[in-house]
């Protein structure tokens, strides 16, 4: 097709929606937990929790997913990045972010098969869904079973701290979200990239 | 990168560590002083037969020496008496002087017993109790209204065994399992539970089936933290009945948590906000989810999520602006 790739393969868009989904659940329930008051509650607390819980427990099978597609397909090529000039390459597209998209530039890296994502959002990628996401996991699993793992060892504060770590990332996650969204209506037009998502075939600019 | 990485790990189970030894080190237990007893010989009288499970005596009928079985409800444990809030009573200070003779006289069966606030009450020694808050506070409870005389003080509290917990046991996982044992003396006991019903049992774990973590908000928190209604006492007397007991769990999971007036109430007398976590005094013991938020995190997630969205908002308008000039 012409000035069209074909980018996303079926399972990479089933499991991108999916995740999608999942973490818009998690957010808002986690938001709901962390700020519960009885006078204004976003969602009630045990509703919260059920759903914080399915929706985890569903997100981490869902990362395995991801992590077997990406070790199976040559979609894991696309997360591998040299650490050496990178952040000089980060700094070029944030420039163009910053000022060249208002002047009309074209994007300072191509998209191609072989390169899908542009550095900036190569590294968030990799961050979100090899840093954030595993972290939040583990998390996770720790606070849906307090009483096992490490509490022998850490006690109470081992909870605390394990909490924190797990809102930490879950606001990482959410800041994710949000600019992830504004971002993908830089496009050929401002829903060509969802379109894309859905039937796979990303338009160039 | 890779060293700084095993660093920074290193560092972080150091730092659990640490937190963990300054927790276990805030819960030893403040020093008693040596207890004197002055009543040993006396009350070895009467625990030489009830403070075992035989009793010998001398039987004139049958002219021989005696071993029997003690009525197991007529035991007192000797070792529990002397660690108890008793410890320095006489038996005949609450029992008749006539079971000094043996047999004992029948109609010593028909004792009044005293209950707390027999002794305790206007007592200015006790005042810091409110043993006439408890008593209040226990007439108004389901406890009292549905058993009415035949239900009391001693159905909870054994008086040769009963210790202050909440004021004075540090060690708050250990009070809690106390004081829910009390609960469970009758409630988990069908035998006991049924000298005052003829109704059966409710199965505890079924009926808290609904609760999630069940194992960890009974090891965490005491049953009147949900089943009793909190006032003045420190410890909740008046039990409600299973209809008003608290459900919601918003009720103890939010900033203005229901612990702060029961199980928490002791250490909220002044600071309830310590490097920005909400109740922190709560940290020492548990971790609640929506009780212990931490001010300067929630400020600084906030701040930065807006300042995202005003990113967004500026490059937007800038996007739409410039691409129609």
């Amino acid at each position: 097709m012409e000035g069209k790739l074909y980018l996303y393969p079926v399972w990479v868009r089933l499991w991108h929606w999916l995740n999608a989904m999942l973490c818009l659940l998690l957010i808002i329930s986690g938001v709901s937990m962390q700020y519960s008051d009885p006078q204004y509650p976003l969602i009630r607390f045990d509703w919260a929790v059920s759903i914080h819980d399915i929706a985890g427990i569903i997100l981490s099978l869902s990362y395995l997913f991801f992590i077997l597609g990406n070790l199976l397909t040559p979609n894991g090529k696309q997360y591998l990045f040299r650490l050496k000039g990178y952040f000089r390459n980060i700094a070029k597209q944030a420039r163009y972010y910053a000022f060249g998209i208002f002047k009309g530039e074209d994007p300072p890296f191509a998209i191609t098969e072989d390169n899908k994502f542009n550095p900036l959002q190569r590294f968030s990628y990799v961050f979100i869904m090899y840093v954030c996401i595993p972290v939040i996991v583990i998390t996770g699993w720790y606070l849906l079973y307090p009483e096992y793992f490490l509490h022998d060892i850490f006690g109470n504060r081992g909870l605390h701290i394990t909490d924190i770590i797990h809102v930490v990332m879950g606001f990482l996650i959410s800041l994710f979200f949000v600019v992830h969204v504004y971002f993908c209506t830089i496009g050929k037009t401002p829903l060509s990239n969802y379109r894309s998502m859905f039937n796979g075939w990303y338009e160039k600019h | 990168m890779r060293r700084s990485l095993y660093l920074t790990a290193l560092l972080f189970i150091v730092i659990l560590l640490l937190l963990q030894h300054q927790s276990i080190s805030s819960q030893t237990a403040v020093e008693e002083p040596q207890r004197v007893y002055e009543f040993l010989d006396d009350n070895q009288e009467c625990l030489k037969c009830h403070g075992q499970a035989y009793y010998y005596y001398y039987n004139d009928w049958i002219e021989r020496d005696v071993k029997e079985r003690m009525n197991p409800y007529r035991i007192v444990d000797s070792a529990q008496f002397y660690e108890s809030n008793h410890w320095n009573f006489r038996c005949i200070d609450c029992h008749s002087e006539d079971y000094s003779d043996f047999p004992h006289p029948g109609e010593l069966r028909m004792e009044p017993k005293y209950e707390c606030i027999d002794c305790h009450g206007g007592d200015e020694d006790y005042a810091q109790y409110n043993f006439e808050g408890i008593e209040e506070e226990f007439h108004k409870s389901v406890h009292s209204s549905k058993h009415s005389a035949d239900f009391t003080c001693w159905m909870c509290h054994n008086p040769h065994t009963y210790e202050i917990n909440a004021r004075s046991n540090e060690n708050m996982k250990e009070f809690i399992l106390y004081d829910n044992e009390i609960c469970l003396s009758c409630h988990a006991d069908v035998s006991k539970y049924q000298l005052l019903t003829n109704l059966d049992n409710p199965n505890i774990l079924d009926k808290h089936g609904w609760l999630p973590n069940q194992g960890l908000h009974f090891k965490n928190v005491r049953c009147i933290e949900c089943h009793a209604e909190s006032n003045e006492i420190l410890v909740a007397h008046n039990i409600q009945p299973k209809e008003k007991a608290v459900k919601r769990c918003v009720d103890c999971h939010s900033k203005n948590s229901l612990l702060l007036a029961s199980l928490y109430r002791l250490q909220f007398t002044d600071e309830r906000s310590i490097a920005g976590f909400t109740n922190a005094a709560m940290l020492e013991e548990a971790y609640i989810i929506g009780a212990n938020r931490n001010y300067y995190l929630n400020r600084l997630s906030i701040g930065l999520f807006g300042l995202v969205l005003i990113f967004i908002l500026i490059h937007a308008v800038l996007r739409m602006t410039l691409k129609h000039s």
